[in-house]
């Protein structure tokens, strides 16, 4: 950890244990949750822009249960850091991450908001070197920005992590699809 | 053990009643989705089981499973006490109204004056929701929804009223009685300036679009439950849907002929009007942009209560003819 990052405030995670021990109904408790995450309507930088674009008609994430943007983070179940995070916005991100009910899960969207990104360099002084330095990310998904399509895959990632299997097929390699 | 034949009666309607909303509130979450994404060129929730039929499944079911969160410095008894009582009125509204020509819980001679009564008591859940909550957002939410709840039950009493009038009952299976198959029977050609008034005060009323100034979350975060989370949400959420279904009965009930209809009258009638209501007042949702605060308080007391009052006024003269 260097040096800078020391005087960064990290997330308090509280988690509960779940109510009901039996499995299944854990089971299906996940599978819902997976089927309806919905984000945080928040944006820091310009991969907010894509994050937007999925919603919209081309890409909508609707089709997967997740376009209901909730403006109050009581309400959220995904926070989609989306974009670069300064040191100014970090304590905002923070709280806003502590302000969810658990369950809870994190996406780092973008190059900056996994390490800094282009503003990775010596000496520099604003930018927080990944949010994973202050919240728990669950998913992250590279790109400058990353496309719609890599958004989707990253709440795939997050529905496999949350139930095990992931729900629907592959994209198509290869040609132009 | 004597029991009035009437009592048992009410409680089945009250059960049946508790189905209907259940049931009513997951379909028009899956529709009103459905709706939005077809309004905006994209297909809508679609994967999660067939047609997203799934999907309000999934959403119920993850609310219900959510952590309840509460501020410390929020009023334990009021905030939890608001989404309770935001919801429980509802299945008092639906016991007078005649879903059909033998389908109705109570026949009740004031059953219009039960429904506006109970569905005032939305306003006080709203209002100490916001204000129980200690949070500025929710305290804003909650002034702008009192605001606007009083100020658009008068036009809506009046429009009503004149309705009242015209047939000297409150009793809503008599004002479907006294109307006829056809649509040209239906009040709404007697009508019509009332049915309007109805409508946009009821779409208000009910904090929709255009008129959700309570919940606006570009200014507001989430308006008045702003602190609200999982199944305390969700209460919210299912109450402003069976207000909608609540509206939108009543509107048939007043002025669309009821269950009356060409051919066999039925529930059925009722049902597909209800539902054709329904459907406007979510296209309205995702047609029109929010209006302003003053804007919204403007179309109120300048329009709608002038003409309210002179739709009354014409609707006395031409009883008294």
């Amino acid at each position: 950890m260097a040096q800078e990052d020391i005087d960064l405030i990290q997330a308090i995670n509280t988690q509960d244990p779940p109510v009901v021990k039996v499995e299944l109904v854990n089971t299906i408790f996940d599978i819902c949750r997976s089927m309806s995450l919905w984000p945080m309507t928040f944006g820091l930088a310009c991969c907010a822009i894509e994050m937007m674009a999925v919603g919209m008609a081309r890409f909508d994430i609707a089709r997967f249960g997740a376009e209901v943007f909730r403006p109050s983070p009581r309400q959220c179940d995904l926070m989609i850091v989306a974009g670069t995070v300064s040191r100014k916005m970090a304590p905002c991100v923070v709280q806003l991450y502590e302000q969810m009910p658990a369950p809870r899960y994190v996406m780092a969207l973008g190059n900056c908001a996994i390490s800094g990104g282009p503003f990775y360099f010596e000496g520099q002084y604003g930018i927080v070197e990944g949010v994973d330095k202050m919240v728990p990310v669950d998913v992250y998904v590279p790109g400058c920005p990353p496309r719609p399509e890599g958004l989707l895959e990253g709440l795939f990632k997050i529905q496999e992590k949350m139930t095990g299997r992931r729900w629907w097929p592959m994209p198509k390699q290869g040609e132009a699809v | 053990m004597n029991i009035a034949p009437e009592l048992i009666h009410i409680a089945v309607a009250l059960a049946a009643i508790a189905a209907f909303i259940g049931l009513n509130g997951l379909v028009l979450v899956w529709l009103e989705r459905k709706v939005a994404g077809h309004i905006q060129r994209r297909p809508g929730p679609y994967e999660v089981g067939p047609w997203g039929l799934l999907q309000p499944v999934a959403d119920a079911v993850k609310l219900v499973g959510k952590q309840l969160v509460r501020p410390k410095v929020a009023d334990p008894w009021l905030y939890w006490s608001a989404p309770l009582l935001s919801f429980t009125p509802v299945f008092l509204l639906f016991l007078t109204i005649p879903f059909g020509p033998r389908l109705i819980g109570m026949e009740f001679n004031l059953g219009l004056l039960l429904i506006l009564a109970f569905s005032g008591l939305n306003v006080l859940a709203l209002c100490l929701a916001g204000w129980s909550s200690a949070n500025k957002y929710s305290l804003l939410g909650a002034a702008r929804a009192v605001a606007q709840s009083i100020a658009y039950e008068i036009p809506l009493l009046l429009a009503v009223l004149a309705i009242a009038f015209q047939f000297g009952t409150l009793n809503l299976s008599t004002i479907v009685h006294h109307q006829g198959p056809m649509p040209w029977q239906w009040n709404v050609m007697t009508q019509p300036l009332a049915f309007i008034i109805y409508f946009i005060c009821a779409v208000a009323e009910t904090n929709r679009a255009p008129f959700d100034l309570p919940e606006a979350e570009s200014e507001l975060t989430a308006g008045f439950h702003t602190e609200y989370s999982g199944m305390a949400f969700g209460l919210f959420f299912l109450a402003e849907y069976a207000y909608i279904i609540v509206i939108s009965c009543v509107a048939t009930v007043l002025f669309l002929g009821g269950w009356h209809g060409p051919g066999a009258p039925g529930f059925w009638w009722f049902l597909l009007k209800v539902y054709a209501l329904i459907m406007v007042i979510i296209w309205l949702r995702w047609t029109y942009p929010r209006v302003r605060f003053d804007q919204l308080l403007n179309i109120n007391w300048k329009w709608l209560l002038p003409l309210a009052l002179v739709n009354l006024l014409l609707t006395l003269i031409f009883v008294k003819m």
